[in-house]
This record gives structure tokens, sequence and C-alpha cells, in this order.
């Protein structure tokens, strides 16, 4: 059977997650990701046809707040754990447009 | 060191009476953590100087009149993904290393209102994925009754800490079970409420529609004394219930007549321990003694419960732990050319192992294309799941099984198999996808004098039956001694030895 | 020979909501302020933090969607766009992708050929994201989270428009609707309105649509219109040369006037859409939808014909004033004061966006209010001051919003009107002008003009300038 976890999926997925992974690690994730999938595989023996998908466990809806201002200036606890700073912002390598 | 003896709520009555000060439990939980904290590693952070400042202030609001409630000057640990303002909270990942919350978690904050004294943050898997508290990145985490063996998880190092006696109770997280199965490893009570009772505000989170916070104690009063004080509902929580019934001590009371309890048959199958099952039956019966009528029914799905889980769980973590970039707080790498390899190397070099593996899967379910077919499969079987137990609680009041099918493996055999692990994750997994609440009682050891532990799980909103079944268990087993023997590798007093059977005044 | 060719346009906008408050926690969402303190652990994606919703962003979303004549959605939900970047604190984006707040609705634009329907596909809620700047000296970006968590609400309009003229006639009618609504104020140039461009060819008569690319970074309409000539051509380029129209985003360049391809490798652009487990569904009850729909005022198109029987005015002063519903409000509320709508208008038509323009203020920003406008005409109308001693109090009312019947008192602005007094004056004026009084009595009719002014000049314009005229000519 064709392996479902291809080197290009999990490339895909690695992009998407920001992960770096050497090519060993790949391999182990190919394997870990094949297994994980083939054992959820077991879900397709339950009939799911016309059962809605329970995003929200109990039935709360409408929870809001009013439009009132809480909040100050809490810049300095922001700050507080930042890596890098510059200006009272966050410094990051530069992004391109 | 008697003191150590006392549960949290036995603590504070003293404390309250004036017999003790809140600084003599402090310094007798110190003093344990000197003794035993190098071998079994439960704290990532030990506090030590905050908390004699902590309990002066307990003591002064004791002395006014300003704080009475149960658990007044009690020490407590606190789960390492729980903020707390001023104390690192790493998650035990290398991705947090460094971080100190400016904010407290709702819970945390609603205990030290109610007069607890943190002691320190204790050790877990790495952002609450894992059941054997191996995964951290400061190290694991020992059971205090063997140290080759684990603590569980992902609330090890909580559960550890109560059953050491490195405080008088802990704070944990459950999401498939962190909560329910170390308590049962380590041999102590562990809850977990129905969703939406305590606040999720300042828990790191992980699995958003399945995460909740709870207590770990040495028995089941501590536990709804607990509860009582850090739930209700939370503005700063969308998905905070709103309820009134969460006078959770009311419910200690002796007396189960006509309860019913259904235990499914799928559970006492294949790949359940015999010794587990043989403690778990005979806690059972126990309760059948005092009136409850028990039955074996057959609840469906147990097994669909897992990879339900385990898909949705990691979905959402992988887009919860999307924050974790080292562009706002935490660890950045040193070295990297432009954002995205800075990205990449951060979280690669941040996340362990464990943790990569979730994110991957998480992020796959989600992708386009395998969206259907993964995710919202999954979140169909949650629908079927919880209407399975919709119909279970139309016939049964508790539904009773293990927590574990095990008791604690050896430290280092766990990691090489994830499904297998995974599957240990059988009896508890489900009560999270349906939102339900659960507590683990301990209800025994095995020959090789590792604790067992009996589960509870109860309709959404009932943990008062849960609670008062479990304090009718607790007290019937009263006269119950624990083997010396067994905890011989440890440094205990005999006193505490019988800790737990200090609890029945008829002794 | 070149075939011709149609364009098909659709519109992607979004709207800052002018909530006090953030979207998701009560942040203040003030313009300006220093980078990052106008946040909390909420908008800046600290671990443990939570969402919760503002009601207020659910009123103004359904008020456009009422009135945009959109289907409003019963039972919404707030789903998550997973994409990395700085800007973004959580790297996901609350937004609103399978269940979208409205639906299906229509604004009407006028065209050259008509009335025309613009098709409104969906509206719905999401957060903004930060701002970054790029640092000059050092090679890196910075990440201001003031804007992070602001409230927009996205407009997706049907590919409906057909030319640059239709794209800002439907741009300027729903920054009308909006602004009435007060829901934003709607700003291109300060980005409170952004609009991204859709944008496809066809054959003339073809009814398939070709591929469409995306333009972003149109900061006003002028940029908007050279963008989307410019992207018309391009893409007619590459048909007739027998190539592909690729999808694409494009981002416009106003400066050099054309648009480059925004495509990263590391951009998978799979966003993992999936319900925010962090936040519940909302349900629009009847009621609640009855209570935002009455709170709803007026709007432009029934403000213009309710204008037009109830005031006397020609319709291209009606269309001015309804054109903001501050100046219709100032105009409505002055006049019912004074009594005198035809001197409101002008006041309101000439005068305040004269000033307006000069300052590059809108018309939101008049703080003048309407009693102190009616004062002013009412002391015109007594001839308490002449007509330019009353053009300089209006600009200090501008301004200042000071009672004119005060200032006209404390700074002795009176017509002068006491002919005796006058009469002083003038024989002095008389007197000082022997050559012009000399060259009027001599037949030159233009010399009173300039005695005239002189007499202004000494009365500091506080004389009546009809009555000086006439006393000049019977004392001559």
């Amino acid at each position: 059977m064709a392996e479902r976890i291809t080197d290009e999926i999990i490339d895909y997925v690695s992009i998407l997650a920001k992960l770096k992974l050497s090519a060993e690690d790949r391999e182990q994730a190919k394997q870990d990701m094949e297994s994980m999938l083939q054992y959820i595989d077991m879900l397709n023996e339950l009939d799911t046809d016309g059962v809605e998908p329970m995003s929200h466990i109990f039935p709360l809806e409408n929870v809001l707040r009013e439009d009132v201002v809480e909040n100050g200036d809490e810049r300095e606890q922001l700050l507080k754990n930042a890596p890098s700073i510059k200006n009272g912002m966050f410094k990051v390598p530069r992004t391109v447009e | 060191m008697e003191i150590l003896a006392y549960t949290a709520v036995e603590l504070s009555e003293k404390i309250k009476k004036g017999e003790i000060k809140v600084r003599d439990g402090v310094d007798a939980v110190w003093d344990s953590i000197n003794k035993r904290e190098k071998d079994l590693h439960c704290y990532i952070t030990l506090e030590k100087e905050k908390s004699y400042i902590q309990a002066e202030e307990v003591q002064q609001k004791i002395d006014k009149g300003e704080l009475s409630g149960p658990l007044a000057g009690v020490p407590f640990a606190i789960k390492d993904n729980l903020c707390t303002e001023g104390t690192l909270t790493s998650c035990a990942s290398g991705i947090l290393r460094n971080f100190v919350p400016t904010y407290s978690a709702e819970a945390v904050r609603k205990l030290e209102a109610a007069g607890a004294v943190i002691i320190g943050k204790t050790n877990m898997d790495e952002f609450a994925m894992g059941s054997t508290t191996e995964t951290s990145w400061f190290g694991v985490t020992r059971n205090p009754w063997n140290q080759e063996h684990v603590p569980g998880g992902s609330s090890g190092g909580s559960a550890a800490a109560v059953a050491a006696q490195e405080c008088f109770a802990a704070l944990g997280s459950d999401t498939g079970g962190s909560i329910r199965q170390p308590a049962s490893f380590c041999g102590v009570v562990g809850m977990k409420p129905t969703y939406g009772t305590v606040s999720r505000y300042g828990l790191v989170a992980y699995a958003s529609s399945l995460d909740q916070i709870g207590p770990l104690t040495k028995d089941v009063t501590d536990c709804a004394a607990i509860l009582e004080a850090i739930a209700g509902f939370d503005k700063k929580d969308s998905t905070s219930a709103l309820r009134k019934d969460t006078d959770f001590t009311a419910a200690l009371q002796r007396g189960i007549q006509g309860l019913r309890i259904g235990i499914p048959s799928d559970y006492l199958g294949d790949g359940l321990d015999a010794e587990v099952r043989e403690a778990v039956l005979k806690g059972a019966k126990l309760l059948e003694q005092e009136g409850a009528l028990v039955e074996e029914f057959d609840l469906k799905l147990v097994n669909y419960g897992i990879p339900a889980y385990y898909t949705i769980a990691a979905a959402e973590a992988s887009s919860n732990l999307e924050r974790f970039d080292g562009v706002k707080y935490g660890y950045r790498t040193k070295e990297y050319e432009g954002l995205h390899d800075m990205y990449k190397k951060t979280r690669s070099e941040g996340f362990g192992p464990e943790v990569k593996r979730r994110i991957m899967l998480g992020s796959f379910v989600l992708s386009s294309g395998y969206y259907d077919a993964y995710y919202l499969k999954a979140l169909k079987v949650k629908t079927l799941i919880k209407k399975a137990y919709e119909e279970a609680f139309s016939h049964y009041d508790v539904i009773l099984g293990p927590a574990a099918p095990t008791t604690a493996p050896r430290l280092g055999e766990s990691l090489s198999d994830p499904i297998k692990m995974y599957l240990g994750d059988i009896y508890t997994i489900s009560a999270n996808l349906a939102g339900l609440p659960g507590i683990s009682i301990p209800c025994g050891t095995d020959s090789k004098g590792l604790p067992i532990g009996m589960q509870l799980i109860g309709d959404c909103y009932r943990e008062k039956t849960l609670l008062q079944t479990a304090y009718t268990y607790e007290k019937a087993k009263g006269g119950c001694k624990v083997e010396k023997k067994s905890l011989s590798t440890i440094d205990f007093e005999s006193a505490e030895a019988d800790m737990r059977c200090k609890n029945d005044k008829t002794i | 020979m070149t075939k011709q060719y149609d364009t098909v346009i659709g519109l992607e906008v979004h709207i800052e909501l002018a909530t006090r408050t953030k979207i998701f926690c009560g942040c203040s969402t003030q313009f300006g302020g220093e980078a990052n303190t106008h946040t909390c652990p909420v908008c800046t994606g600290m671990p443990g933090s939570l969402p919760v919703l503002n009601r207020q962003v659910v009123d103004y979303a359904v008020g456009v969607g009422l009135a945009a004549n959109c289907n409003i959605t019963r039972y919404c939900k707030f789903d998550r766009k997973n994409y990395f970047y700085p800007d973004n604190p959580q790297n996901y984006q609350i937004s609103q992708l399978y269940l979208p707040i409205c639906q299906n609705g229509y604004i009407e634009i006028d065209t050259a050929s008509g009335s025309k329907k613009i098709g409104i596909h969906e509206i719905h809620m999401e957060e903004d994201a930060g701002k970054l700047t790029h640092d000059e000296w050092e090679d890196c970006s910075l990440a201001d989270y003031n804007r992070s968590g602001v409230p927009l609400i996205e407009i997706v309009t049907e590919p409906d428009m057909r030319n640059a003229q239709e794209v800002t006639a439907f741009l300027d009618k729903l920054r009308l609707i909006v602004k009435y609504l007060g829901a934003s104020d709607c700003k291109l140039q300060e980005g409170s309105m952004r609009a991204d461009v859709n944008l496809s060819i066809r054959e003339s008569g073809s009814d398939t649509l070709g591929t469409r690319t995306e333009m972003k970074n149109l900061n006003s309409f002028k940029a908007i219109t050279r963008a989307i000539e410019s992207e018309y051509k391009r893409q007619m380029e590459l048909l007739e040369e027998g190539k592909q129209v690729i999808q694409e985003t494009r981002r416009w360049d106003d400066n050099k006037e054309y648009s480059y391809a925004m495509r990263s490798k590391e951009d998978a652009q799979d966003y993992r859409y999936f319900p925010d487990p962090d936040l519940v569904p909302i349900r629009l009850s009847d009621e609640w939808i009855e209570e935002i729909r009455s709170s709803l005022p007026e709007l432009r198109d029934e403000k213009r014909k309710r204008f037009k029987s109830k005031y006397n005015l020609p319709d291209y002063d009606i269309d001015i004033l309804t054109g903001s519903r501050t100046l219709a409000d100032l105009f409505e509320e002055a006049t019912a004061i004074c009594g005198q709508p035809k001197k409101v208008s002008n006041w309101l038509m000439v005068e305040t966006l004269r000033l307006l323009k000069e300052r590059e203020m809108e018309p939101e920003a008049i703080r003048f209010s309407p009693d102190n406008l009616a004062k002013l005409i009412q002391l015109t109308e007594k001839k308490t001051i002449n007509s330019s001693v009353a053009r300089e109090v209006f600009e200090i009312l501008f301004y200042e919003n000071i009672d004119p019947e005060e200032y006209v008192e404390t700074h002795g602005l009176n017509t002068v009107s006491n002919e005796d007094e006058l009469q002083e004056i003038l024989r002095q004026i008389i007197e000082d002008n022997p050559v012009s009084v000399a060259d009027y009595r001599n037949g030159k009719k233009k010399a009173l003009g300039f005695l005239v002014g002189q007499s202004m000049k000494k009365t500091q314009s506080k004389a009546d300038p009809s009555l000086v005229s006439r006393i000049l000519v019977e004392l001559l």
C-alpha cells in the first residue's frame, strides 16, 4: 500500500507548523504520523452520517462584554519577557512585504 | 513531624484555632522538601522566600479575622502550566524556560484569596502532553511509592508532591486524564470538574475544549474544599459556566443508599491488569455494601475515545502553541537567517519530541484536504460519545472503573511506543470529550506496593454526587491500613504511613 | 486584431469599527498613543489569555448588514485563521469563515447608465493585526500591538463591478452608509478603511470568469483607479501573448505606479480554519435584531426624501447636506431654532465646507453647535452685525464654538448704525480724502466705493455699508 505520509507532506506540514526537521527526524516523523493516522483510521468504523460535529460541548451562547475600557498602559509588563526590544517594540528579523 | 500528617482542612483548622501558626505548616513542608525533593524532583521552581512572606501575610489576615475559610494557611503546590505572577511558569518546556508571567491564573488567584501559601511550581509533561511526566525539559519526577516508577502525567509533579508530603495539596490540569491518572499512580485523590467549572484564564492552553483545572489532595474533604474555592464564573473566560451549585463541601456526607452505579463491561476486558481489576471491583463491592446498586453495562464506543481525543487535542494544540515563536516571550534561538528561520529554529529547539509530534499531527488533520476526513470526523465521533454518556446517565448516577489499566510503569519504558502509551488513557479520556466530571480515589495497592485508583465519572454538573460517593467510600474503607513494607523505600515516619486512615474518626 | 476584454472586479473591504475597546479585550482602540501602550495579555497572545467578545462589534456588524440589505446569520461562530507573522501575536487571527454574520446583500450605486446593485457576498467580524515598522538603521522590523485586536468587519462583494468608476462609487456609498451608522470613520488614508481589489478579465460577451488576482496597498481612490487600469493592461498583455494569468496577490506601489507579486515560498496559504474553542457561538434572536434595526439612524436616501418634502431647498443643497449625517443633523437642529433653512444651508455649504477643506477635516470633526450657528444667523437677520463681521465671527465660531451674541458684545462688533455717530466719522473721511471727493463730484462714481471702503476701514467694518453709502451721498 502506498505510504500516505510522503516526504512532501512532512515538508508541507513542517512549513505550516514552523518546525525544522533533520533528515532522521523527518523519517521518524513520517513513521510516527503514519502509525498515528492508522490508529485514528479506527474512527471510520463508525457511521457518522447526519451527525453534527460537536465543536462546543455545552450549549453556551452569546457570552459578551460591554464596550468599556478596562485596561490601561501595561507596556512595562508586556515587555518584561521579551527576547529583544527596541523603542518599546518587539524586535524581529526584517519582514518582507 | 505530625503536622505533615494533617490534611489541608485539618491543618487550617489547627491554624485558625491558634494551635499552630501558618509558618509551622510551611516549615514542615520545607523540611520534607529538603529530605525528599532531591530524589523525587516534584518541583521545577521552589519559592521558599516568597512562601514565608506569604505565610506572614496570611497569618496576619487570619489573626484579624479576615481569612476564615477552610484553606486559610495551607501550603500548596501549583502545576507549572498555571501562570503565577512573578514566578517562573515554564509548562516544563524549553521554549518557556525563562517566562515569568505578570499575571496569575484565576484559579491561583482564588486560591491565594482563600489563604493558600504557594510553595512552588510542580513538574509535568511538557505542555501537559504526556502520561508519565517524562517529557519535561527539566527532567523526570519519581513516584514517591517507588522511585523506579513514574508518577503518572501530565500532573505527575503535583501528584507526587502531595503523596510525598512536599505540600498539603496541589492544583493540576486535566485534558485527557492528567489529574486522575497521576492521582491513581501516586495514591492520592484527584478530581477534574465539569468543563467550564473552573476558569481557564491563566492556564496555558493545550486543548481548549478539553482542559480543566482541578485539585490533587490527601482526601476527599480537601478535594471538595479546594474545588469550592476555585470554581465559579469568570468573565475573562468565555467558556466559563455560570454555576450556582459550587458549594461542594455540602456533599461531604456519608450515604449512597440507592445510588445507581454502572461499570462498563468494556472497561474490564483484556488490557486491564488483574490486580487493578480486583482492587477496583473490591471498591465497587464496598460501595454496594454502603447501599449502592452496582451492575455492569455496555457503555459503547469506549475504544473510539482515544483516536477522537488525539485528533481533536492535537489539532487545538497545534494552534494554541503557535504563539510560542520567540517574538514576544520565552526562548529565542541564537542564530538565524531571517524571520522564518528564526521561527523554525526557535520552535524546533524549544519544543520536545512529543510536543512536536502532536503539533505535526494537529497541523495535518486541520490542513485542507484532510480537515473533513480527520478533524470533522473526530468532532462527529465526539457527538456520538457524548450521546452514549447521556444514554448511560439516564440509567446510572455514577460510572465506575479504573483510572488506568495498570499501576505506575517503570521509568523509561513508556515513551518508545507512543500509541501504547496513549492507550493508557482509555478510562479517563472520554470524560474530557464529553465535558464530564471525574474523580480518582485510592482503592488499594498491587503486589509491588504501587497504588491503584478507582475512578468515578458523573453526569455534567454532578460533582456533588461524585464527592458524596467518594466520601462515603473513604469513610467505609477507613479501617484499611497501608502495608508498611510497601513504603519501605521511602523515609516515612510510621505515623504518616497511616495518614489516610486518620481521616476516620472512629479509629 | 486585439480582442475586446471586459473587466470583472470584486472587492474585499476591511473597515475598522469605531468601538471604544478592542474586539476581544478591554484595551482602548484610541488612535495614536505610544507603541504597545494599549495592550494586555489577551491582545498580545500571552500564555493562558482568553478572548471575550465585545457586544458593540456585533451590533455594528449587524447594523451595517441591515443597511446593506443582507440576511443576518442567526447562528454564527468564530474561526481561527492560522498563519505565522510577527504582527499577529497568537499567530492565528480570529475571524469568521464558515458562518459569517451577514450574507447575500447589495448596495446600490449610481452609474452613468443608471442605478446598479452591487452584490455583497458576506460580511464577517474579525480582529486586526498589530503594526510592523521597518527599522531604518538596523536590518530588523519592530512590532507594535496597539492595533492588534481592533475590531474589523470585512465586506466581500460579488464580482459585480466593471470599471474603476463603479468601484469608487461603491466605496463612496459604503463609506457613507458606515459613517451614517457611526460605525467607523472610514478613512482610506489612515487605514480605517482598506480595500483589496480582485480583478480578472474576460473576452467581451463571455460568461466564464477569468483567473483573478488580488491587489493590496491601495490607499486612495486615485491609487485604486490607477491600479485597476494597470492590472487590466497587464492581464490583457499576458492573454494577448498567449500566456496565462496566475492567481496571486500583488502589491501596488502608487509612487512607481506598478504592482508586483507578493509570493513567498514560506507562505503556505493553508490557514487550517477551525472553530475557535475559546469563543462560544452567537445566536441572534429576532428581538436582538429588531433592537439593532430600530436603533439605526435614518439612512441617507430616506433623509434625502424627507428633506425634499420638508424643506424648500434645491436638490443640490439637499445632496450636500445629507452627504454627512453630522452635517444633516446640524442643519436640522439649527433650522429648528432659527427657522431659516436656506441661510443655514448656505452657511454650511459655503463657509463650513470651505474651512473643512482648508483644514483637511471631515464634517464629523465640526465643533460648533447648532445653537450658536442659529444665533449667528439671528444676529445677521436683526442686522446687529453686517455680513463681513458675520463671516469673521463665523470663523471664530468654527474653531472655538463661541456664543456669537456674547462675542459681539464683548468685542463691540455691533454694526455702527447710529446715524449721528456715522455722520461724525464720515465728515472726517470726506475731509481726509479731498481727491476722491473731488473725483466723485466730477462724476466718477467709483470714487464713492473708495470712500465707502475707507469708512469701513475706519469703523473696523462695523458700519452698515449701505447706510454709509447713503449718508455719504447725502453729505456730498
